[in-house]
């Protein structure tokens, strides 16, 4: 990969020439690009500065107080829909990871086969088909077969859609490897399985930390497929929160909600930094 | 051991096996189920009866009287004209907003780059139904937005701006949730945009306007088809933003779903409504292949 700066366009005044402004450098430009990320963040900081009120309606003002955290830590119930929530994105992400990498794995190294598209097709699937749909296919299929393993229906139906999330940056980490090392570790006379277990998981391993990374927070983040399915003991945190937001919104909703929204930036800003700061094996 | 290749192929079926099993039970199986309830009748308080009827699609356009003949209603047509509305407004929004951040992103050096490029992916990644909840708040009665007027005078006690439980702050909601599923492609290609070719068009004395619908667009086009895509499809079918923000009143497909499943009990129905979501989806993805297929063959030339 060539790497090219194309960061200043090299349009050098000529004599004579009426003096051009590059064309990347749009007037306002970088006020409408800090203006965006304030759209961005600014709901979230609202967010998070009205979990600090001291009064009991989130809209109106009265002082500084950490008593809604003190709240939410006490509270049982959020407790118990926190543990669940974790419970589920635990099991869901390690058999989501397991599955996927599994079938990369078969998918990368396999050969070419027939029906790998369609393969393809079924695991990217989730993907495809809108939230909403999945959450009553998935609450049709549990009741019309009877299937009734409380937080176990919730953990499938979690499984389900991580599958491919998980799926995707391991695939895409496969690719990106060099198969020398590999053929080395064979013509060096290491079994199959050495050679997977001592080769390629090692070189692998980035990829299946950042699926089950990207798993964990989509599984903790889900809302929707969650409400339709899950039974009234098997509440997650986000349909906690939703409850909530229904019964009236008090500051312990946002204290709440900052909590799960600064665990949401941790995970991701370390999924960022597993997938981009080590160079790929095969990047000399 | 040299591999044998049934053994290959045995050991890449097994392999496949539980991805594939998973998706397959849990997911196309139900969709199938869902697609045939959408055929049956509807038992009182949820589930189906076991017999063919088209019930739930007749009553998308009519509404059966008292003395069973039907009568076109407009109502649940004007649900899905606002959801088809409201989505591609959002990513017209988007798409305003989306390019030119991309290009000012793009033009960047690369630290600076992927620091935006994070700093775009943090909040797309954190809870939806949260982010939604924080707009409450800031377009709500009494809200951040509220405040300053409410100070001035403006704005008496008992008045409000109306801006919560509407279209606008659905579209707002929607707009906010989904703008990253803009940003990323576009940027992604206009990072590969040769910007020699920006130059020349330049030098050879084309307008500004001529060069960025000439050369800017067609070779940026990958990346907006698929920006406004990821933006329409989740839209279309949404529902945390039209059931926090837009208010009982301004149903969307997804909250009229949720509520066939939950409160109406009209499952048939209910699966009908998510057929018809499915179906649009289906067209759009088609519409996107073969979209990109022709964006390919332009850069053959």
């Amino acid at each position: 990969m060539v790497v090219r700066d194309n960061t200043i366009p090299a349009v050098a005044p000529r004599l004579g020439e009426k003096k051009r402004r590059a064309f990347g450098e749009v007037p306002g430009l970088r006020t409408l690009a800090f203006c965006f990320l304030a759209f961005l963040y600014l709901p979230i900081g609202v967010l998070v500065a009205y979990s600090f009120n001291d009064g009991n309606i989130v809209m109106v003002w009265t002082g500084f107080s950490t008593d809604w955290y003190v709240k939410v830590f006490g509270n049982a119930d959020i407790r118990k829909a926190a543990l669940n929530s974790v419970i589920v994105a635990v099991s869901a992400t390690a058999i989501a990871t397991t599955c996927a990498t599994l079938a990369a794995l078969a998918l990368a190294r396999g050969g070419a086969f027939r029906g790998k598209g369609a393969t393809l097709g079924i695991i990217t699937l989730p993907l495809m088909v809108p939230e909403i749909v999945t959450a009553v296919a998935t609450l049709v299929f549990f009741s019309s077969i009877g299937l009734n393993l409380g937080l176990g229906n919730v953990i499938i139906a979690h499984t389900t859609f991580c599958i491919p999330f998980a799926f995707m940056p391991i695939r895409a980490r496969l690719e990106g490897m060099d198969t020398t090392l590999e053929q080395a570790s064979r013509d060096l006379y290491a079994s199959d399985w050495e050679t997977f277990r001592l080769v390629t998981l090692p070189l692998l391993m980035p990829g299946v930390l950042a699926g089950a990374m990207l798993s964990f927070v989509i599984s903790m983040d889900d809302f929707i497929i969650t409400l339709m399915v899950a039974g009234a003991g098997d509440t997650t945190l986000p349909v906690y929160i939703y409850s909530m937001i229904r019964q009236g919104i008090t500051p312990e909703v946002n204290a709440v909600s900052s909590i799960l929204l600064l665990f949401s930036i941790v995970m991701v800003t370390a999924y960022w930094f597993t997938t981009r700061q080590k160079p790929g094996p095969n990047a000399h | 051991m040299a591999n044998l290749p049934e053994n290959a192929a045995l050991r890449r079926t097994l392999a496949l096996g539980p991805a594939l099993a998973i998706i397959g039970i849990f997911m196309l199986i139900p969709v199938i189920i869902m697609a045939s309830y959408s055929f049956l009748e509807a038992k009182s308080f949820g589930g189906v009866n076991w017999v063919f009827s088209g019930d739930a699609y007749v009553q998308l356009f009519y509404e059966r009287m008292l003395d069973d003949s039907l009568r076109l209603s407009p109502g649940y047509l004007i649900i899905i004209g606002r959801s088809v509305a409201l989505a591609l407004v959002a990513m017209v929004c988007c798409l305003l907003v989306g390019f030119p951040v991309a290009w000012f992103i793009a033009r960047q050096p690369l630290r600076q780059r992927n620091m935006w490029i994070l700093l775009i992916t943090i909040p797309f990644w954190t809870n939806q139904l949260v982010r939604t909840f924080a707009w409450i708040i800031i377009l709500g009665r009494n809200g951040v937005i509220e405040v300053p007027f409410r100070w001035t005078g403006l704005l008496a006690p008992e008045q409000t701006l109306g801006l919560m439980y509407s279209n606008f702050a659905i579209t707002v909601g929607l707009t906010y949730t989904f703008i990253p599923l803009m940003v990323l492609p576009i940027y992604a290609s206009l990072e590969k945009l040769d910007f020699s070719l920006v130059e020349a068009g330049a030098d050879l004395y084309s307008s500004r306007w001529e060069t960025f619908s000439n050369i800017i667009i067609p070779l940026s086009k990958p990346g907006i088809i698929a920006g406004c895509l990821l933006v329409f499809i989740p839209s279309l079918g949404a529902f945390i933003q039209p059931d926090l923000l837009g208010g009982g009143k301004n149903l969307m497909l997804g909250t009229l779903v949720q509520f066939q499943f939950s409160t109406a009990r009209n499952w048939p129905f209910g699966s009908a409504i998510a057929m018809i979501l499915l179906a649009f989806v289906v067209v759009f993805l088609m519409l996107y292949a073969r979209a990109s297929r022709g964006s390919k063959s332009l850069e053959v030339h």
